[in-house]
């Protein structure tokens, strides 16, 4: 205000001086002298109100004073604190997580009888952490969510690691669609499964199911870039159907360069109540994508290390339900959650079995960058299944089984040069979490671990998880 | 395929058509002041009951399948139910719901609240930023409450708005007079000491004129341990308390053992309606409570 006002007073002082006689001069300085004055009185004015708002902000009526109030005091619309303008800031939540952990030492840990996604814990894409033992911070997620508008409504999940920012989640969601409809765009976890949707913070165990490592690979979740409608039936009844297409860059399939979608997803669930006390939700889930050329290291028949890369078909088919039981439906003091999860998939195409470290494998004997090409089809299953019960406001106890089987591996011509396993790794943990309150978590598991052929693997695993800020709402 | 299902499903939204003013209230409170506004024009689905921790409820599809059909949220709002309300909202395909839309009403929006923090800092426990949000157990702001609730589902339901402005007046006139009685019948609360589980009764102790001078909860949120429930005991050597409250969805073991050591009765109120079996209804809730606080001084 300042400024502009000295502003026009310098305007007005230079087009004056042209023809300026002294009186026109006096004059001008009493019309500008007249306005200063007006200025002065409205800041004073303002200045006045700002103290008078600041003094009732922080009265902030401590129950004492309000007893004065008379029995029946006119309808009163209580202030609703000061607009001010960060007030529009997104709601900021960050999650603190981190564990230490004894395992075995294993140089290429993986699930046999899988394809890893992006392979093991070296090289490009790997499962970054999957062999760290010791004390290790995972990431650090960092959420910011807010209404865009009444239409739309964003949220960003970004995890920090060490040198890197990954964008896990930046999508937006419809408000004003109406009619059941929602409608979300940008980066997502997909609506596929139970689990899919939560982040490790929300998991019960301190590690995804063997199954989700399986099908998705390293963050134990299929997300892609691509929009996701879903539509609620107007029913008593729990009824919701969601389709999904996306770019489809993660595993099982592989980043294409084309137009187009390169996944797509179907789900349907269905959930409710029976009495009070117990709430249910039981879904099916189909993905289907493509890969073209996704690597992964295979064992040949003499033992030498082959890369076979697999360019077709990949189909998901998954199941899934929950069922949650609080006394008189009041989860605070106890609370039991039964889950469990089954999936199968398909893969139809064909793998070219190369030696990219030219140590002369099956497929390439003489290591002068020959190959073998072949038909591959696979049909793979598995499932999990978990309890956790809540036995006072403060502690949970927890149990979890799970086993995956590498069903049939049709490697076509391939199966002569390569070792085919067939497996059934299982997992069995147990785990015991105490709260101190909604916002922090520490959880100590202990598994058996045989998801790897003649390796059985005893864990213990010590998490903690914190969460600050405004933590937003979990899902059923 | 996929464009045969999705056709069939907008089939099926497009043909059902909306009757009554179909209202999802949270709570049992604002739910039941809604039915004594609508009567018969309003179809009512409450989310919660007596019995359960409105802080701590989850969002179960059940009430997803019921937001996605009402007109009218009425929620007690100052984030009493931020830990799964505007979830069930933004996942109910609801637009008319929505924050800031007028099918979503907050009753706190229309009293003075109680116990605004000055600082935010969850050090303190789970404190809500707008005050304490347990507003109704002042039978003055369900009035207050009652009146904008009112004008909300006037303007909803336009065709219905004699009925509910009746609905109103007439409540309101049998409102008046019993609040009347239950300030008379009230007057030897005034000024007595209470010790409290949870921050709920607030508004209920500022009414009458009683005085909290302590929380069996360390700090709100957090359950009490049996270190601050012995300091509370020893408080009772210099401000005794009379009484000590609890709801009917709060453990009773920390109250019992507080009464029995300190040799004062430990009385359950209602809180809502569906609290005890006398608390029927509004009016229920606040004759069975006055009762129970009146045996719990004899």
């Amino acid at each position: 205000m300042h400024k502009s006002f000295a502003m026009a007073a310098l305007l007005a002082a230079s087009c004056g001086a042209q023809a300026a006689s002294d009186a026109d001069l006096v004059a001008i300085r009493a019309q500008i002298d007249d306005m200063k004055k007006t200025y002065e009185q409205r800041i004073a004015s303002l200045e006045k109100k700002l103290a008078e708002a600041e003094v009732q902000g922080k009265s902030a009526k401590p129950a004492a004073e309000v007893k004065a109030v008379p029995a029946m005091v006119a309808a009163a619309p209580a202030a609703t604190g000061s607009a001010r303008a960060s007030g529009f800031n997104p709601e900021v939540s960050l999650i603190l997580q981190g564990q230490y952990k004894n395992m075995k030492d294993v140089a290429e840990r993986g699930i046999t009888g899988f394809v890893p996604a992006g392979g093991h814990d070296h090289g490009d894409g790997a499962i970054e952490g999957i062999n760290k033992r010791g004390f290790s911070v995972e990431h650090t997620e960092l959420v910011l969510a807010a209404n865009i508008d009444p239409y739309w409504r964003g949220q960003a999940i970004l995890a920090l690691a060490n040198g890197e920012v990954e964008v896990e989640e930046a999508w937006f969601q419809s408000l004003a669609i109406g009619h059941g409809v929602g409608l979300k765009g940008g980066r997502m976890r997909s609506g596929i499964g139970y689990l899919n949707e939560q982040h490790p913070h929300m998991w019960d165990f301190a590690d995804a199911p063997l199954m989700y490592r399986a099908m998705f690979g390293e963050h134990a979740s299929y997300q892609q870039d691509g929009v996701q409608f879903k539509w609620l039936a107007p029913t008593p009844v729990f009824l919701e159907f969601g389709a999904e297409v996306g770019r489809g860059a993660g595993f099982p399939g592989t980043d294409r360069n084309k137009n187009g979608a390169g996944a797509g997803a179907i789900f349907a669930h269905i959930g409710g109540d029976v009495g009070a006390s117990n709430a249910w939700r039981a879904g099916v889930s189909y993905l289907k994508t493509k890969a073209s050329e996704r690597g992964a290291h295979f064992e040949d028949i003499n033992g030498a290390e082959a890369l076979g890369a697999f360019t077709g078909d990949s189909a998901t088919w998954l199941a899934d339900f929950v069922w949650k039981w609080a006394p008189n439906g009041n989860p605070k003091y106890q609370n039991f959650k039964f889950q469990t999860e089954y999936f199968q998939r398909r893969e139809k195409g064909d793998m070219t079995c190369s030696d990219d470290e030219g140590v002369g494998n099956a497929c390439d004997p003489t290591a002068n960058d020959s190959s073998v090409t072949s038909g591959y089809k696979t049909r793979q299953s598995g499932w999990y299944a978990q309890g956790v019960f809540k036995f006072t406001p403060e502690w949970r106890a927890g149990v979890r089984y799970e086993q995956l089987d590498s069903g049939t591996r049709d490697f076509g011509a391939n199966a002569a040069n390569l070792v085919v396993d067939s497996y059934r790794p299982k997992k069995a943990s147990v785990m015991v979490d105490y709260s101190w309150s909604e916002f922090s978590r520490l959880r100590l598991q202990l598994a058996q671990d045989k998801s790897m052929l003649g390796i059985t693997d005893h864990q213990l695993t010590l998490q903690y998880v914190m969460s600050l800020g405004a933590h937003g709402a979990h899902k059923f | 395929m996929k464009n045969f299902i999705f056709a069939c499903f907008f089939g099926l939204t497009v043909g059902s058509a909306q009757a009554d003013l179909k209202i999802f209230a949270t709570v049992p409170e604002w739910g039941a002041l809604a039915q004594e506004i609508g009567g018969g024009k309003v179809k009512l689905y409450t989310a919660t009951t007596a019995f359960q921790d409105p802080h701590r409820i989850e969002a179960k599809p059940s009430l997803l399948a019921q937001a996605r059909q009402a007109n009218l949220v009425v929620a007690a709002g100052a984030d009493l139910e931020i830990g799964w309300l505007p979830l069930v909202l933004r996942d109910s395909g609801n637009s008319g719901i929505q924050t800031g839309r007028p099918g979503y009403f907050e009753a706190a929006n229309f009293v003075n609240r109680l116990e605004v923090p000055t600082t935010l800092d969850r050090a303190h426990g789970d404190v809500h930023a707008a005050g304490n949000p347990h507003t109704h157990l002042d039978p003055r702001n369900v009035l207050r409450v009652g009146e904008a609730l009112t004008a909300r589902m006037v303007e909803l339901d336009a065709p219905n708005a004699a009925a509910y402005q009746a609905g109103y007046q007439a409540f309101a006139g049998k409102w008046q007079t019993a609040m009347a009685r239950w300030e008379k019948e009230a007057a030897p609360l005034r000024g007595v000491p209470v010790l409290v589980h949870h921050s709920s009764f607030v508004y209920l102790s500022n009414w009458l004129g009683m005085k909290e001078v302590g929380m069996l909860e360390p700090k709100p949120g957090v359950e009490p341990s049996s270190g601050h429930l012995t300091s509370l005991l020893a408080n009772q050597q210099t401000r005794p308390a009379k009484m000590v409250l609890r709801t009917a969805y709060n453990q009773d073991g920390p109250s019992q053992w507080i009464a029995g050591k300190a040799s004062i009765p430990a009385v359950l109120l209602p809180y809502t309606v569906g609290g005890t079996a006398e608390a029927k209804d509004l009016f229920g809730l606040f004759d069975d409570s006055v009762q129970r606080l009146l045996k719990g001084l004899r």
